[in-house]
């Protein structure tokens, strides 16, 4: 195909004025298209969530927080193989209350290197040079946090479900509750990745991405939490505990499985919110889930151009 | 030792924009939800001291110091564009020093001064309670500033292991592990308040002799270091 083609063109009338035909091909393979790039997308999001395929220096904090997030579950198996126990020491519900730090840690190191870095080194404009569109880019980040989280939290509860039918606990009891454990991390996940990608994509900057993300998900915690505290000691009724709950991520997925997946709440007093609120709690849940992922198609309509 | 030019530069750099809105979101937080308790509970002694201690000193402090502490330098080093600072003929520590200065002002006002207002509002001083903990919060300001820029000159993630250190050592295993709370800021700064309110309504792990000393060599041996690293900084470039 390099075969020299010279055109004369008509206004240069000396003739040393030619467009020379170098040979470039159209591609003519197979295009993979919209869902293809999409799921290129979010794989490469969530390996990039545990640092795969990146520098040994970002493996360390995902890996080691994912080593946090597993030993306690380890140790609690082999507590209750060793001490021939009838239950493990703690419900599969209870655990991602327990290890919320750890949770929200993870979350906030990892939801701005998500979506972040994007933004500051301008490559989101190149994503959507390709046949992705806002919503595709969205949902594969969204996608790839929630089940980089979902990882992370249904791992322990593995461990624990392997370790509690390896020391021959009630098999049915056992499932059950790691399925409760299942529903109720699924949708922690969800809804701690759609609040961290939206305080997220606000700031280029990662290190204050960081710091946002984690000062909302540990002051709203301590807020409810410092509030229903006194809420118990003014002994104004268990119905003022369970509303304050609402405000605080994690103290809405207690309620939610409080009053659904059989869990014992976390909330003082042990008494988590009633049938009624429950169904408060789930709609607020989604609600709040939807909202997340509604503000960050807003955010990235129009964006980096 | 107190370069006015640098000081200027890093206030408008923690204070620009954005910083300053989630710097001054948390005190109005802290300070609304001591007026709520104080509408549902009305005034006592211990609930103040709960949520001064619970929420103010325990959550906010470490917030704003590790936002003010390495937000200070890191995003600096970060874009590369601290060589230019770097390049003028200023001691390296006396930029450390500055920055540190800075910093410590920044947490105090947003941590300190909001400590204060939501103490009156929560029981207007009984038993000391709010000066206490102002105290606190101010002494803790000095060393988180302190260690948190040190760890922005030393890491790239300094925000992260700023608050591994606040949320997961101080609150997490300090509650579990006794000894983990001698090694901990917000006890020593605890043991200083203390002594100010002299009642029983603060308490700290920690002797007021020790946590001064530990407090002071904190402060002292951070600065220097970081002084130490910025003069051997190399840049590092993007992941």
């Amino acid at each position: 195909m390099a075969t020299e083609q010279s055109t004369q063109t008509p206004a240069t009338a000396s003739g040393d004025t030619r467009i020379h035909n170098i040979g470039y091909r159209s591609y003519d393979g197979p295009r993979l298209g919209r869902s293809y790039a999409r799921l290129s997308l979010y794989s490469q999001s969530l390996r990039g969530a545990y640092g795969l395929g990146r520098s040994v220096k970002s493996k360390v904090l995902p890996m080691l927080l994912f080593v946090v997030m597993c030993v306690p579950a380890a140790i609690m198996v082999a507590v209750a193989v060793a001490t021939k126990a009838n239950d493990l020491p703690v419900d599969y519900t209870r655990y991602a209350i327990i290890m919320q730090a750890v949770i929200s840690l993870y979350v906030a190191s990892q939801a701005p290197q998500s979506v972040s870095r994007d933004l500051r080194f301008k490559t989101v404009p190149l994503y959507f040079s390709r046949p992705i569109e806002t919503a595709d880019y969205v949902r594969a980040k969204f996608a790839a946090l929630a089940s980089a989280l979902f990882i992370l939290t249904a791992a322990p509860l593995l461990v624990l479900y392997i370790g509690a039918l390896l020391a021959k606990l009630d098999f049915t009891d056992q499932t059950k509750g790691f399925a409760q454990g299942l529903v109720s991390v699924a949708l922690l996940s969800l809804l701690f990745a759609g609040i961290g990608l939206v305080i997220a994509s606000v700031t280029p900057r990662r290190g204050f991405g960081i710091a946002a993300v984690i000062a909302v998900l540990t002051i709203s915690y301590g807020a409810v939490s410092t509030l229903q505290a006194i809420a118990e000691v003014q002994s104004s009724g268990d119905t003022a505990i369970a509303w304050i709950g609402l405000f605080s991520p994690i103290t809405l997925i207690d309620g939610v499985q409080s009053a659904f997946l059989g869990a014992t709440s976390a909330f003082p007093g042990g008494v988590g919110p009633s049938n009624a609120e429950g169904v408060v709690y789930v709609l607020f849940t989604l609600g709040l889930i939807a909202a997340c992922y509604g503000l960050l198609m807003r955010r990235y309509k129009k964006v980096g151009l | 030792m107190y370069d006015p030019t640098v000081a200027r530069l890093t206030y408008r750099a923690l204070l620009g924009r954005r910083r300053a809105l989630i710097l001054g979101a948390l005190p109005l937080l802290l300070i609304a939800i001591s007026l709520a308790v104080r509408a549902l509970a009305g005034a006592d002694d211990q609930t103040a001291a709960d949520v001064l201690g619970g929420l103010a000193l325990a959550t906010m402090v470490p917030i704003i110091g590790v936002i003010a502490g390495t937000g200070a330098i890191g995003p600096e080093i970060d874009d590369g564009s601290v060589v230019y600072l770097l390049s003028k003929p200023i001691k390296r520590p006396t930029i450390i020093y500055t920055k540190l200065i800075v910093a410590i002002a920044v947490t105090m006002v947003f941590s300190a001064v909001p400590t204060l207002i939501a103490g009156f509002i929560l029981n207007g001083n009984g038993q000391q309670v709010a000066v206490a903990y102002t105290v606190a919060a101010l002494v803790a300001s000095i060393a988180y500033a302190a260690l948190f820029l040190l760890l922005g000159t030393v890491s790239r993630h300094a925000v992260v292991f700023g608050l591994v250190y606040a949320l997961v050592w101080e609150a997490l295993f300090g509650s579990l592990v006794p000894g983990a709370r001698t090694l901990s800021v917000q006890q020593w700064s605890l043991a200083v308040a203390q002594k100010v309110s002299g009642g029983d309504l603060v308490t700290s792990d920690v002797g007021l002799t020790t946590a001064t000393v530990l407090l002071a060599a904190v402060t002292v041996l951070a600065t220097w270091y970081a002084g130490q690293k910025l003069r051997s900084l190399t840049l590092a470039g993007e992941e």
